[in-house]
């Protein structure tokens, strides 16, 4: 579609958001949000990218493939759980650390963050990979 | 320790394949050192075991479920551990010269190196569940294997037969270990053989047994199941030997022979297990008869052989079973010496087919050599370690009554009757005409033959080298007490002594008469073997998902749509009105003017999908409906809910978009008939999920969960949003399974239609 408009709107909308969904990843484990809602929300800013300049544009500003996104979400994911499993407790039993930033406090990191990390990588990467094809079907 | 030897082969499988990058053919020497150390590890446990305090190890992997990785090393296990490992070892150096070059032999040796690891899991396994794993995996990389070459048919078909038939008896085998395990109140086998007493007084015995027995038959070829195994020769010949002939398909066998302190010496026992040893020990050796083929003709001797080890288990004697665990030392030399002979023929001759095989002594001497001194071995005759175990298994017979001791000798007639077909024919006599220009083997492919008639050989002349450790370790593990064995090569003249000698003469006799026998047995073949009816139940299974396909699968999405919804609608619709779990909601809810709004929009927006004449207005109709629905997520506390319904709602209706747009506009309307229909099939869906959220609002069945999510998210899983801590974290499983799901689709979605854009441009 060569909509001036359309186009323009697209290029800042893209970083802005991607920034939104990251946050939008960020902040899940406490407060609405998390890794599907905001692989979806990455998804459509690409999407929208997409319909305004060509899925080839698109794919050029995504720079990894997004069937690969698919593998590298499912392995996060997959590899996630196996850090209860070194320390004899069941597959994907949470691990939990902390490191404090100055200004924020304690921050809690654990292996559920990585997970989530996965389905945020693996969601992005379908609705992509469905919808480039979809665009690219002659 | 123990774990780690059995598992180090599936390492080892993963990696190989990496190796044959470059096509380095050599590397099969290298590889040969995992068994080679195997076999000296195991070979360091059998003073242990000899002396009743075999290795174990054990993890606890799945408590709840009995499960554990547990192994343990006694006299019968190391016994098929030494024989795995070891004649492993030479297969796979045979293997390298065997498929010198070959495209995928980076692939052949993975799948090797897992058979063997797995067969290993087999033989070493304590825990029954850990053990049929294994069992499976054995029958999995076998039926890898058989189809190695599988751009061939009859390769792939022949895979198939075998893992129907293994597979299907493998199923039996777990509801009857199952039951066993039920029964003795234990899964580990080093409990169950202590509490043989129990296990047959218990009603679940027969049914155990009986499914066991279906798992073991199937796995060894006993009758009416041998006909998967010739056909099994498909595979490439260091398969044949390995798989086919010394370690696979004496899985069964060591099954039995495994249970045998727990199960055995019933009545049942003895009439199922000894009566269908005998039956098959007598087909195979006929069938073998006739055969032409070098490796069908091995195989078919191979059912014979299994046949008498299984006849041998059921008569549970100990002298029976000492004669068992030394004639399945025996075979597994001079078979797999044999099976590693004729590769070699094949291979250096082109030929297999032995009317069209001779003279071949001047050109390979050296495979000759090690033939004739294996067919000397399987033919019974001393000072060959052959002779030895034939005279046990008269004595057994012998002693069992005159039945058995005939039908023993019938079978050995036929085995020396297969002695001289592959030993002798194609060896000395006339030179024929063969495809290839035939010379020696090179050293990769002779080492293997030459090893094994070499050990036959020395066996045979000191059998007190295997008697204590090997031979008398396994036998005690299988009668159960410790038992005294003593093998030597002279018995002096007794009744064995003189039976034998007649069956090697009566054997030479039907030899030299063999072109006669063949002619008037392949006169006599009859059609009706179960083969027919695996091929008539294969075909009937096929016709059977053909038709149902048909009906099913009509191709239109429609159709598939209508069959889901109605059959949803139809069996919970039934089930609710059966048991009466419809309910009216007891108060009447208070609905405030924007909700009653909002729910106004909804239906709106439905009525304008339904009504609307272009796909693109019906699609933005249903837009605005998911929207709706988002913002009562909202409104009644769920925002979470809500941001992921908006986006959904926004990116369905921009797949749509994309989807329409190839396709033409709506070409013709349904009728109304068919209008009318789809019309009544909503309602009916409708009205059901309607009727269920009213009666779910109404009734509460057990206490609520979420109160347990509030309380530990923030303790336990360090998250204040408890849905996203659900998702990530209490059920992590669920999503992890649910993200796959959704990877399949994206891919299946990007497969259908690049290969559609692919077919017509």
């Amino acid at each position: 579609m060569t909509s001036l408009i359309l186009r323009t709107m697209a290029r800042y909308l893209l970083p802005l958001s991607l920034m939104f969904s990251i946050f939008l990843f960020l902040r899940g484990h406490n407060e609405p949000g998390g890794g599907f809602v905001a692989g979806l929300v990455a998804a459509a800013a690409f999407a929208l990218y997409a319909i305004a300049y060509g899925s080839a544009a698109a794919r050029h500003v995504l720079w990894i493939e997004p069937r690969l996104l698919i593998g590298l979400g499912l392995l996060t994911a997959l590899a996630s759980g196996l850090l209860g499993l070194a320390t004899r407790r069941p597959y994907l039993t949470g691990q939990w650390g902390y490191f404090t930033l100055p200004g924020m406090g304690k921050v809690d990191v654990g292996t559920p963050v990585l997970f989530d990390l996965g389905v945020y990588l693996a969601v992005t990467g379908v609705t992509l990979t469905i919808i480039f094809t979809l665009e690219e079907v002659e | 320790m123990i774990a780690l030897a059995v598992l180090s082969g599936f390492g080892a499988a993963l990696a190989v394949p990496f190796f044959f990058r470059q096509g380095r053919s050599a590397a099969g020497w290298l590889i040969a050192l995992l068994p080679m150390a195997l076999t000296a590890y195991f070979a360091a446990l059998l003073p242990r075991a000899a002396a009743g305090e075999p290795q174990a190890f054990a993890y606890t992997w799945a408590s709840e479920l009995g499960l554990h990785l547990s192994f343990r090393a006694d006299g019968l296990s190391l016994l098929f551990a030494l024989l795995i490992s070891g004649i492993g070892a030479l297969v796979v150096i045979y293997a390298g010269g065997y498929l010198k070059g070959h495209r995928h032999i980076g692939r052949f040796y993975a799948w090797l190196l897992a058979f063997m690891a797995s067969m290993l899991g087999v033989a070493l396994a304590d825990n029954l569940i850990l053990l049929f794993v294994f069992w499976e995996l054995t029958s999995l990389s076998s039926f890898m294997l058989i189809g190695f070459e599988h751009e061939r048919e009859a390769a792939r078909a022949a895979a198939l037969q075998a893992l129907l038939v293994t597979g299907a008896g493998g199923l039996a085998l777990l509801a009857g270990l199952l039951l066993l395990g039920q029964a003795g109140g234990a899964l580990e086998l080093s409990a169950l053989l202590a509490r043989g007493e129990a296990l047959r007084a218990s009603p679940l015995y027969l049914p155990a047994l009986l499914l066991i027995l279906i798992g073991a038959f199937t796995k060894s070829a006993q009758f009416p199941f041998h006909f998967w195994l010739p056909n099994a020769m498909e595979a490439p010949t260091p398969v044949s030997a390995y798989l086919h002939s010394a370690t696979m398909v004496k899985a069964g066998v060591y099954l039995l022979a495994r249970l045998n302190p727990a199960l055995g010496g019933t009545e049942i026992w003895t009439y199922a297990v000894g009566g269908v040893g005998a039956v098959t020990m007598l087909v195979g050796g006929y069938l073998a008869l006739t055969q032409t083929d070098l490796k069908r003709l091995l195989a078919y001797s191979t059912v014979s052989a299994l046949g008498t080890l299984t006849m041998l288990i059921g008569l549970g004697t100990p002298l029976a079973l000492k004669a068992m665990i030394v004639l399945l030392l025996a075979h597994a030399l001079h078979k797999g010496a044999l099976f590693l002979v004729a590769g070699a023929v094949d291979h250096e001759s082109g030929a297999r087919d032995v009317t069209r095989l001779g003279g071949l002594f001047r050109a390979m001497p050296v495979t000759a050599s090690a033939a004739g001194i294996a067919a000397l071995s399987i033919a019974g005759l001393p000072p060959l370690f052959g002779f030895i175990s034939k005279e046990l298994v008269y004595e057994a017979a012998l002693a069992s009554g005159p039945w058995l001791t005939a039908a023993v000798v019938a079978a050995g007639l036929f085995t020396v009757f297969v002695a001289g077909v592959v030993g002798v024919g194609p060896f000395w006599g006339r030179a024929a005409e063969t495809p290839k220009h035939p010379h020696e083997a090179p050293l990769s492919l002779w080492l293997g033959p030459v090893i094994l008639a070499g050990l036959s050989l020395l066996v045979g002349l000191f059998p007190e080298s295997v008697s204590g450790l090997l031979v008398g370790a396994a036998a005690s593990a299988v009668i159960g007490q410790a038992a005294n064995v003593k093998l030597a090569l002279w018995h002096g003249i007794n009744p064995a002594f003189v039976l034998s000698a007649g069956t090697v003469l009566a054997g030479a006799g039907l030899y030299a008469g063999r072109a006669m026998v063949r002619r008037g047995l392949q006169r006599l073949e009859w059609k009706w073997g179960p083969a027919r009816a695996y091929a008539l139940a294969l075909d009937g299974l096929n016709a059977v998902a053909r038709a149902q396909t048909r009906v099913l699968q009509s191709g239109y999405l429609r159709y598939y749509l209508l069959i889901i919804v109605l059959t949803i609608t139809a069996v919970g619709g039934f089930t609710l009105l059966r048991r009466g779990g419809l309910h009216w909601p007891v108060a009447s809810p208070d609905a405030r003017f924007y909700e009653i709004g909002l729910a106004a929009l909804i239906l709106l927006a439905a009525l304008a999908a339904v009504a609307s004449p272009s796909r693109l207005g019906a699609v933005a109709a249903l837009g605005a409906a998911g929207y709706g629905v988002a913002l009562i997520y909202l409104l009644f506390g769920a925002p979470d809910l809500a941001m992921t319904q908006f986006a959904i709602e926004s990116l369905t209706v921009i797949l749509f978009v994309l989807a329409f747009y190839h396709l033409p506009r709506f070409a013709q309307l349904s009728p109304p008939r068919t209008r009318a229909r789809d019309v009544l099939v909503a309602l009916l869906a409708g009205g059901l999920m309607t009727a269920l959220v009213l009666s779910v609002v109404g009734v509460q069945l057990y206490p609520s969960i979420s109160g347990y999510f509030a309380e530990n998210a923030l303790p336990l899983a360090h998250g204040r949003n408890i849905v996203n801590v659900i998702l990530v974290d209490f059920r992590g499983l669920d999503t992890l399974g649910e993200i796959t799901v959704l990877g399949i689709a994206g891919i299946g979605v990007y497969a259908l239609l690049k290969l559609r854009s692919r077919k017509d441009p």
